[in-house]
């Protein structure tokens, strides 16, 4: 498959928790690897964040979070479904216990980034991702 | 040794170290700290000249305190063991914390609820995420149960808690109650600065900058008049650390920050002798071990200088630098995660080494999870060690004097000041901040950092280097509040509420708001009387964001 788009993504902070190192280090490496980045700072809601998904047409919802946010996660899933944009691909970034990433995943995550992932390993995901999830609402 | 060609012409035996030394070391690759200042491979009396002794250093307790600010240091009282617990309800709060007690900690410190961050009571917000980080606690009540069993009068309480200060205004509700009077109340507002909240983690930023400004000031006035033994104001570079920040630069980014917050109560015509003393200061502490060593004493030395000569402070208890210090959680990793049990450890020496008054070492399984109880419990032993078995404890600042320590405490102090008047020419840290320079510089120094851990200039071991093969099964269980408790919590704080006399919550929060609205009115004061009258911390804050402003930030990448 082609790799060869221009991704888009979203990069963003649901939940109540403010530190914001992770989606920001991430957020300057994507733009500056070449993709189209749309921030936002933390404490969105769900709605907030399938609303800009739309509007903005993502391929990549990339959600940081250092403080248990991520258990709302499934939520977004449910809500983005709800809203016809299931291709789009949700990845997850930080402080995620191993029992949390099952549930995440099963709830249609794409992948979880713990620390220590590299920005290269990261945008190497995000490209094959937002080319699947294009071909796909082509193909819809 | 720095520059050395001219005098290796005159001192044969510094010739033959550089001879030797070249013959040695092969590809001699340039060593750079954190803070980006260069490190030589040897320091003698060429770099630091020990006359200097008496300005630069002098004694414990003396101007410029850069050995320490008190004449005994860690040999007297050591340091306050403050460990930052919260998780779940207030009775979990009470359990935890009466077990870190019997363990060694010497003082109580309360984290909320993320939803307490924000603003929110639990009945307003996603119940999955409640009591996950930090212990639920909407009321004085809630305040009174986290604190049962403690004796407000001889313990000291670190709420984490800044603008509009309701944790404060609880537990004095509470203390009032239990009939133990506020002179008797010590402790820490803890990261009441609302600046580095803006800047970095963001974690209280409920109030948009100006009224958070305000009640920050109001908090302080109000306190020096009321609670004198209480510690309104606390700088924090920790946060601004764990952004991103180099060790230098969040040294230098505090000390402005401190130096606008004292401007404002100058501004206020309040003489600096009545509130510099109550100033205390709240740092992280890196791996990098004698770079922060370095940024502590240096950081001292700025800052009995500035409290002397910028601000005409006559009180020595207004000079001293007073500062408690969290191992840093960046630092830590997921990966073979008992390795920062060595970590911590490390770090924990620096800031001993730095000469703090207080110290939270982190559990070392933050990376993977919120501390779990056994974790909080090696955090706290490994402090015991250190002091009682390592003795690090029985010579004052036993650093000062190396060579190598003074060249870098003086490069540190010359680095900061060089930021500081980044800010200064900024307008100030409030200007500064405003406009998104500090945020942007920060960002710029964690991506410098994180492409030199992902191009392996930095290694992280289990990261980039030395990694295994891990089971996942070597992790701990979590430990989650138990959601039929949480549920019991929501239900008796839904049914308390209904059964408040409504008049009284209304005439309260009314009273609130008209203060937000009146320029001269102490906004804090309010607060405390709408605690007492039974308002709880989502109410109180709904009511102030009405009145000024919801807390944003800038989305700056």
């Amino acid at each position: 498959m082609s790799t060869d788009i221009r991704p888009k993504v979203l990069v963003t902070k649901i939940g109540f928790d403010g530190h914001d190192r992770g989606s920001r280090v991430v957020a300057a490496y994507l733009r500056d690897a070449g993709m189209e980045v749309i921030y936002t700072p933390p404490w969105q809601e769900i709605g907030a964040v399938v609303k800009l998904a739309m509007e903005e047409d993502v391929d990549v919802i990339g959600v940081s979070s250092l403080a248990t946010d991520h258990l709302i996660v499934p939520k977004l899933m449910s809500a983005l479904r709800a809203a016809g944009l299931g291709e789009v691909a949700v990845i997850v970034g930080g402080i995620v216990p191993d029992e949390d990433e099952r549930a995440l995943l099963e709830s249609g995550v794409a992948r979880v980034f713990h620390p220590g992932a590299s920005l290269e390993e990261i945008a190497r995901f995000i490209r094959e991702a937002a080319a699947k999830a294009r071909a796909a609402r082509a193909a819809a | 040794m720095n520059k050395p060609v001219e005098n290796s012409l005159v001192d044969p035996a510094a010739a033959r170290w550089e001879a030797g030394y070249a013959a040695q070391i092969g590809d001699d690759r340039p060593v750079v700290n954190r803070s980006g200042i260069p490190i030589e491979p040897l320091y003698t009396p060429r770099d630091w000249d020990a006359s200097r002794y008496d300005e630069a250093l002098g004694l414990p307790g003396q101007p410029p305190y850069t050995r320490g600010i008190y004449p005994t240091m860690h040999r007297g009282r050591t340091w306050t063991q403050r460990q930052l617990i919260g998780l779940g309800t207030p009775a979990d709060y009470n359990a935890r914390l009466l077990d870190i007690i019997s363990h060694g900690a010497t003082a109580v410190s309360l984290i909320p609820c993320n939803s307490v961050f924000r603003g929110y009571d639990m009945d307003e917000v996603h119940e999955e995420l409640l009591g996950t980080c930090g212990t639920v606690v909407n009321s004085a009540a809630h305040m009174d149960r986290a604190l049962e069993g403690v004796d407000l009068a001889a313990t000291s309480c670190a709420m984490n808690d800044p603008s509009p200060f309701t944790l404060l205004a609880f537990l004095l509700a509470a203390a009032k109650q239990r009939g133990v009077p506020w002179g008797a109340i010590t402790g820490t507002s803890n990261q009441s600065d609302y600046l580095s909240h803006y800047v970095a983690n963001h974690m209280f930023f409920r109030i948009a900058l100006p009224g958070a400004r305000r009640i920050l000031a109001d908090h302080i006035e109000f306190c020096n008049r009321h609670v004198p033994k209480w510690n309104p104001m606390s700088v924090v570079g920790q946060h601004m650390q764990q952004g991103g920040a180099t060790p230098a630069e969040a040294m230098a980014f505090t000390l402005s920050t401190a130096i606008q917050n004292a401007d404002d109560c100058l501004a206020r015509g309040m003489d600096p002798d009545s509130f510099l003393p109550r100033f205390t200061f709240f740092f992280d502490i890196s791996v990098s071990f004698f770079e922060e060593v370095a940024k502590f004493r240096a950081g001292r030395r700025i800052w009995a200088r500035v409290a002397r000569e910028r601000f005409g402070a006559k009180d020595p208890r207004s000079w001293r630098f007073k500062f408690h210090a969290q191992t840093s959680g960046v630092d830590l990793t997921r990966q073979q995660p008992l390795n920062n049990v060595a970590r911590v450890a490390v770090q924990a020496m620096a800031g001993i080494f730095g000469g703090l008054q207080s110290l939270h070492t982190d559990s070392y399984d933050e990376a993977l999870s919120t501390p779990t109880d056994a974790g909080a419990r090696i955090a706290v032993a490994t402090q015991n060690i250190l002091r009682e078995e390592a003795h690090l404890t029985d010579v004052i600042d036993p650093l000062g004097g190396s060579f190598y320590v003074e060249r870098l405490t003086d490069q540190m102090e010359a680095e900061c000041l060089r930021i500081m008047r980044i800010v200064e020419d900024a307008g100030g840290m409030y200007r500064a901040v405003e406009s998104g320079l500090v945020q942007r510089m920060i960002g710029e120094s964690a991506r410098r950092f994180q492409a030199k851990v992902d191009a392996g200039e930095q290694t992280i071991v289990g990261v980039n280097r030395y990694q295994v093969d891990e089971e996942a099964g070597d992790r701990r269980p979590l430990e989650r509040p138990d959601p039929a408790v949480m549920r019991a919590h929501i239900d008796s704080f839904k049914a308390w509420k209904a059964a408040r006399s409504e008049g009284t919550v209304a005439r309260a929060l009314d009273a609130l708001a008209a203060a937000a609205e009146t320029p001269k009115a102490n906004v804090f004061e309010q607060v405390v009387a709408a605690a007492e009258a039974g308002c709880t911390h989502g109410e109180i804050c709904a009511r102030l964001r009405q009145a000024l402003g919801f807390g944003h930030v800038q989305a700056i990448v």
